[in-house]
């Protein structure tokens, strides 16, 4: 009798605990449900709002003057320096100058339409073309022959270039003559540079030019913040005109004015130069060995904060052309 | 003077526990819990889940869509976290460690619970593997993010070394040779002698991450040392890498396939996985395991042929698991069907069979959707490199690499998830909203993960911009919505825990 009721008193406390159990799981649906579509609509505000800030008008942002001259340039001792993430010990045998700004798209098209003019590029089909006496080639896995030939400089039918070409002469959309020259490969950077007279940058070089002698990770000093430099999210006023992707940003941009009330900070590298990080990543000269691509230093207005830090490196092919890479040239 | 940067949470913890000795509440109920909670398969799993919740939810704020919308910021001044730029390589390192010491140890929760073994090794691989992950998790982190005191990266090392300890110590409780569990039932997978091969199955798999563990240990006490160390990705497209950047690739590569092959026999036992399709799944299963790590490690002596060894072994592991889901679904199908009292059903009746629970099926959909988003992209991956890939810049291939590893981690994630949402008994609406939630949101994301990884094969540079800003939103937004899920889901635990006689007093017993 004892047993049964206590098996009774059992069951009835089983089914109070389903009974509370499913009250708990209802009540679990209850907040969860709530919960969940609050925080997918904080999501997409968020996101949207991040993304889609208010408009400013294409007109504004025309022909910005940043006052950064595009031909100058500036001089880099000789000596030691603080090589790469883990602070090794670089060195530059001999003094060098190098250009205080990306080479802009007003330089490359004056530069194409005297290379045309002296047979040193060439048009063909789509493409302007040129010579390159080829690398030497090893054989190695995932190496890329670069024979001897005309290689690729800048892509004529790209949407995303910015020059124009009537058939026979270069000029510059309306608004990017002061933008980086985007869309050259590393063999166009290359002969832009030569045809002066003048070289791209060892990595070496580079990295001091943008470094100076102490172990800074960004050109302007420890911490980077969203008015130092054009880089994915940074809320820059041509990147609220085209989304988080963004635009280039002319030369110089970064120099501590004010633009249509869009304050940047000063962000000039030690030695005087601009957007040595964002905007534009630069080809060097070097050849990574065994498989042919060329170095890339800076970070672009398509990547993250921290991939702006002057160590951090990109490759491409020499014949890689994207409307995120640029250049710039020493002597 | 070495500095003591979490003094002030030690001080708060210190006061917390005085004021909870001053409270009244008894120290009974406190030791019942703790009992739970630190001795109960259930309770380990829910620990660790809270801590890898918690990990995520502070972390979480230094990276992706709150360090755009300028939150990292707010959060790093309000832990006081100290950030070098030159240190973030290691941070991460750190960080994905201590996560996945956590993830190691909810599996081993999981085996020593699933595969017969003496109770006291139970216990003290549990204990062991516990005090390891949770030391190596705070020193980890607290060495990485708030300045560096080698005290704390000694205890960092030191709760590694426990987990590895532990893991010496499953293998011996899993040696299969062992009399008393040979088998002679011809459900399961066994050899002549009546060694049972799944056993076998997780005993070469406990071996196989041990070595590995060593494998990248080795080199992590080289780089690791003084803080110079590198992601993998970083190093991919340097032709010519040292015999210790080749162990640091294979170590992370294998260990993740390790974790995910675990996973797999966990599931296997999980749906009691037995028949014919058992006795071929578990023989694939272990030579694929045993050839995969052989090949991984061959990739320091022999890297040339390294790929080719991985992709042999890959192929039985494969097999072994489509013959598990093929099993489970099946077993899913039968049993809804014989509970509605039908004996025969047509497509579409067993479709909804199937479907009937999202944790059951989810944990073995989601083995399947790991083929379309990983497998699959990794094979088209490795095998056009030259023609499709390395026309990219190295930033892409990096983000495709990173994309792909994260992915595979988040399935393996979602898996645990909804296996430890099945374990407690999620009934009724909740089990079918919590499932579904993280089977779809989770998928979603992964989804725009992997179109955002290979974007450069669908759409040009120029005409990026929408594609990208769309399926970062959408991985964004499901990605948020599955954490979400688990916040609630882990809330409503916390609250379970501070009943009297909540869900946690028969899970005790369990």
């Amino acid at each position: 009798m004892r047993d049964e009721r206590r098996l009774a008193k059992d069951e009835g406390r089983k089914t109070n605990d389903e009974r509370r159990r499913t009250k708990d799981e209802r009540r679990l649906c209850h907040i969860a449900i709530p919960v969940l579509a609050l925080t997918l609509a904080l999501t997409l505000t968020l996101a949207l709002s991040s993304g889609c800030a208010a408009p400013i008008a294409t007109a504004a942002l025309a022909n910005v003057d940043t006052g950064v001259a595009a031909d100058a340039w500036a001089k880099i001792p000789a000596g030691e320096f603080v090589l790469g993430q883990h602070a090794d010990k670089g060195m530059v045998e001999k003094p060098y100058e190098i250009m205080v700004t990306d080479v802009t798209n007003a330089q490359y098209a004056g530069y194409l339409n005297a290379a045309l003019a002296k047979g040193t590029a060439k048009i063909a089909g789509n493409q302007v073309v040129g010579y390159y006496p080829g690398d030497l080639f090893h054989g190695h896995k995932h190496e890329k022959e670069i024979k001897a030939g005309d290689w690729l400089h800048v892509p004529l039918n790209d949407p995303s270039l910015r020059l124009a070409f009537d058939g026979k002469t270069f000029g510059v959309k309306p608004g990017y003559e002061n933008h980086p020259m985007t869309l050259v490969t590393w063999f166009g950077a290359r002969a832009y540079c030569e045809f002066y007279g003048w070289r791209l940058p060892s990595e070496a070089e580079w990295e001091k030019a943008a470094r100076g002698t102490d172990d800074r990770p960004f050109p302007w000093g420890h911490e980077i913040a969203l008015n130092n430099a054009n880089f994915y999210a940074s809320r820059d006023p041509f990147e609220r005109l085209t989304g988080k992707q963004g635009d280039t940003t002319p030369v110089g941009f970064y120099n501590g004015k004010v633009y249509d009330g869009y304050q940047t900070a000063d962000s000039r590298s030690p030695y005087g130069l601009y957007d040595m990080a964002g905007n534009v990543w630069q080809w060097t000269a070097d050849l990574q060995t065994g498989i042919h691509d060329r170095w890339l230093r800076g970070g672009s207005k398509d990547n993250y904060g921290y991939n702006l830090r002057i160590w951090e490196h990109n490759s491409a092919r020499p014949d890689y052309a994207s409307p995120s890479v640029g250049f710039r040239c020493v002597r | 003077m070495p500095r003591w940067p979490l003094c002030g949470i030690c001080n708060d913890v210190i006061l917390w526990i005085r004021f909870l000795c001053r409270s009244g509440i008894p120290m009974n109920a406190i030791s019942q819990r703790f009992n739970y909670l630190f001795r109960s398969t259930k309770g380990l799993i829910l620990v660790a889940i809270a801590l890898i919740s918690l990990v995520t939810a502070i972390w979480g704020m230094l990276s992706g869509p709150l360090k755009e919308w300028g939150i990292s910021d707010v959060a790093v001044q309000l832990y006081g976290m100290r950030l070098v730029e030159a240190e973030r390589e290691g941070r991460i390192i750190m960080l994905y460690h201590t996560i996945a010491m956590a993830v190691v140890a909810i599996e081993t929760y999981l085996i020593t619970a699933l595969t017969p073994m003496k109770k006291e090794q139970q216990a003290t691989i549990n204990a062991t593997i516990t005090v390891g992950y949770i030391v190596s998790m705070i020193f980890g982190l607290a060495f990485a993010y708030f300045g560096h005191n080698f005290v704390f990266h000694g205890l960092f090392i030191f709760g590694q070394s426990l987990v590895f300890f532990a893991g010496v110590m499953l293998a011996v409780a899993l040696w299969p040779w062992r009399p008393e569990f040979r088998t002679q039932d011809a459900e399961y997978a066994r050899t002549k002698g009546g060694i049972p091969l799944e056993r076998a199955a997780f005993f070469a798999m406990a071996v196989a991450t041990l070595g590995s563990a060593i494998f990248g240990a080795v080199a992590g006490s080289l780089y690791g040392s003084g803080f110079e160390t590198f992601l993998a990705e970083d190093i991919i497209r340097i032709p010519f890498k040292t015999p210790l950047q080749l162990a640091v690739i294979g170590h992370l590569h294998i260990m993740l396939a390790l974790i995910a092959v675990a996973l797999t026999l966990i599931l296997g036992r999980w749906f009691d996985f037995r028949g014919k399709l058992h006795q071929w799944a578990m023989p694939l299963m272990i030579v694929g395991t045993l050839i995969i790590t052989a090949g991984v490690w061959a990739v320091v002596p022999f890297e040339a042929i390294a790929h080719i060894i991985i992709n042999v072994g890959s192929f039985p592991v494969l097999v072994a698991s489509w013959l598990l889901v093929y099993f489970g679904w099946r077993k899913i199908i039968q049993e809804r069907l014989a509970a509605q009292g039908r004996t025969r059903a047509s497509l579409g009746q067993k479709l909804s069979a199937l479907l009937h629970d999202p944790l059951k099926f989810g944990m073995l959909w989601q083995l399947i959707y790991m083929n379309f988003v990983v497998t699959a992209v990794g094979i088209f991956m490795a095998i056009r490199l030259d023609k499709a890939i390395r026309i990219w810049p190295l930033r892409e291939e990096q983000i495709a690499l990173t994309g792909h590893w994260h992915i595979l981690a988040g399935i393996i994630a979602t898996i645990i998830l909804l296996l430890y949402a099945d374990m407690t008994g999620l009934k009724g609406k909740a089990r079918q909203w919590f499932g579904w939630i993280v089977i779809i949101a989770s998928d979603i994301a992964f989804a725009a993960v992997s179109l955002f990884e290979t974007k450069r094969l669908f759409v040009s540079e120029a005409s990026q911009g929408l594609l990208v800003d769309s399926v970062m939103l959408i991985a964004d937004a499901g990605l948020a919505i599955t954490l979400v899920v688990l916040a609630v889901l882990m809330v409503w635990r916390l609250a379970d825990l501070l009943r009297r006689d909540g869900r946690w007093r028969k899970e005790t017993t369990e």
